[in-house]
């Protein structure tokens, strides 16, 4: 009995620095992170339009989200999500391949070039699409000067909500891939080519399979990130369409519905969160980002 | 790799025309902070180019206020988040814990949830618990966000940090604060070094989270976007790209001053 209890004290001991170091993290996530998103949940079971957290809890919110056209917007957000992905994974996957596999010294040029784009507020950059498409914009101004070509504003359409997606989120699928590409080593491709393959199956059978952890994050990341975009469609899209996360904006701003915007919140936070854990369960991360050297 | 001429200059065309696309916007924005007239009109002759936008933001009190509270912000920011991304970083990839792997996933789980969310849960937490949001609150915001990026930055150091230099220190009688003070730290200062560049920089642009937590306050990609939807003029192209160059220009300066102590550090102590 006694061997045991030392035992576990023992485990207990060695497990402690780890607990200690990992300590301010946690508080901070349940400080900032934790207690924030109960706040939400609870929040969304109070009746509407009220502004205290004192009152009995009520799903009246949930009944008016299910009762009127919110799911339109959580389609919209879905939607655009996932062709953000799908397009961002075409684009992506060849650069990707050529800072992995085929640049040397140019890899690292592109990597610099757009992780330095990221630090320019996203605002700003979406704001320069505005500049270029909007009438007499680059775009449009250029045409107009040399090629005759009269072009209305190209703004405030789903197409140009879409690029902005594409263009805000391009390193967040970008980055993943690399990495994912780095861990196909080049002598089983060689061996493949060796052996006869075409290049076709080569990418079909030794690339995707082993650059998946990569593809599956990059996609996973760029899925999350875009669902709850909010400046795209605002700045790009005027108000052609209506995404969730606007919608939780507007509860929040003009409609003074605090209650109904946290419900919206928490189906949305759930959503999410089910995708997201989906996903991570799969995946063993540690593979990714620390054991690339062995 | 076997790589043909062909598929170098194919993928080496791909590769710039994305960028070029990619620094597109970012080259409209320059060309529209230097045009004279209030409307933008593409193209302007060249005797219509003018800098007077910028020596309008610089000279203008208001937008030093933004710039103000935004660097408070991000310097803030930057401590806390290295400090606990440090701590964090070596539960992350040094120690061998029973709830390590937890704790790994748990990292990324801020990393996964949309800002606006994340920054709208925060302003009712405050309500809740009757603080008035103002630049302090955002800081909060930001550590939640930026914390585990450090953390993972600096995590992929640690993952290298040589165990066999802290046993040895610990096997000559060194206390547990020595050899984190002596040995640990300056063995992962590279990565912190990089995970504060990136937490300036982020925190910095950041739009989303300073949105709602601000309260009165506001951030320089607060004010930008409010004069991009109402009131525009070259004015606001203009401060955007010099808040780019004001970043570059931190990133520089923190780069410099770290190669420089760093140089000192090696004359100091004699090379083993």
């Amino acid at each position: 009995m006694k061997t045991i209890l030392a035992k576990k004290l023992g485990t207990f001991a060695a497990g402690l620095p780890g607990l200690l170091s990992s300590a301010p993290f946690l508080l901070l996530m349940a400080f900032g992170f934790v207690a924030p998103l109960l706040c939400v949940v609870w929040f969304g079971l109070m009746p509407p339009k009220t502004f205290d957290l004192g009152q009995m809890p009520t799903l009246e919110n949930y009944r008016i989200i299910f009762g009127q056209t919110y799911f339109k917007s959580i389609l919209w957000s879905l939607g655009l999500a996932l062709v953000t992905v799908v397009i961002l994974l075409v684009i992506c996957y060849p650069l990707a391949f050529a800072i992995a596999k085929i640049f040397r010294g140019g890899g690292y040029f592109i990597t610099y070039a757009i992780v330095t784009s990221l630090f320019v507020s996203e605002n700003i950059r979406l704001f320069g699409w505005v500049i270029g498409f909007m009438k007499n914009g680059v775009i449009g101004g250029t045409m107009a000067k040399f090629f005759q070509i009269s072009m209305d504003s190209l703004l405030y359409d789903i197409p140009v909500i879409i690029l902005g997606m594409v263009y805000v989120y391009l390193p967040f699928m970008l980055f993943p891939l690399v990495l994912g590409l780095k861990m196909v080593p080049d002598q089983v491709r060689e061996a493949a080519f060796d052996l006869g393959a075409s290049r076709w199956q080569v990418f079909k059978k030794i690339d995707l399979p082993l650059s998946m952890p990569g593809v599956m994050i990059g996609s996973l990341l760029v899925f999350v990130l875009s669902i709850g975009a909010i400046s795209e469609a605002k700045i790009l899209g005027g108000q052609k369409i209506v995404t969730i996360a606007s919608d939780i904006e507007t509860e929040f701003t003009y409609a003074q519905n605090w209650p109904l915007g946290s419900a919206l919140s928490t189906l949305f936070i759930a959503l999410t969160t089910v995708v997201v854990f989906f996903a991570l369960a799969r995946f063993d991360l540690e593979k990714l980002l620390g054991k690339k050297s062995s | 790799m076997i790589v043909t001429r062909t598929q170098k200059t194919s993928f080496s065309l791909y590769a710039g025309l994305l960028l070029l696309i990619f620094y597109f916007p970012i080259f409209c924005i320059i060309v529209a902070s230097l045009s004279e007239k209030r409307f933008f009109s593409f193209p302007y002759p060249a005797e219509a180019m003018t800098t007077k936008w910028y020596e309008n933001a610089l000279k203008s009190p208001q937008v030093a206020d933004f710039v103000g509270i935004s660097l408070k912000i991000a310097g803030l920011t930057a401590f806390f988040s290295v400090l606990i991304g440090f701590f964090a970083a070596l539960a992350y990839a040094r120690h061998r814990w029973r709830g390590r792997q937890t704790f790994q996933r748990l990292v990324l789980l801020p990393l996964f949830f949309p800002q606006s969310v994340l920054g709208l849960a925060l302003l009712m937490w405050y309500n809740f618990l009757h603080i008035t949001p103002a630049w302090w609150t955002a800081v909060i915001a930001h550590t939640v966000w930026i914390a585990p990026i450090t953390t993972l930055v600096i995590s992929i150091q640690a993952y290298g940090l040589d165990e066999s230099l802290e046993e040895a220190a610990r096997d000559m009688g060194a206390t547990r604060f020595q050899i984190l003070w002596r040995i640990t730290l300056p063995l992962l200062m590279p990565g912190m070094i990089s995970a504060t560049c990136f937490a300036i920089l982020l925190s910095w642009g950041n739009f989303a989270l300073s949105l709602y937590t601000t309260g009165a306050d506001s951030s320089l990609p607060e004010w930008l976007y409010a004069r991009m939807t109402t009131g525009y003029q070259p004015l606001v192209p203009a401060v955007g790209v010099l808040s780019v160059i004001v970043a570059v220009v931190l990133v520089l300066v923190l780069f410099g001053i770290i190669s420089w102590t760093s140089r000192n550090a090696r004359r100091s102590t004699p090379t083993p």
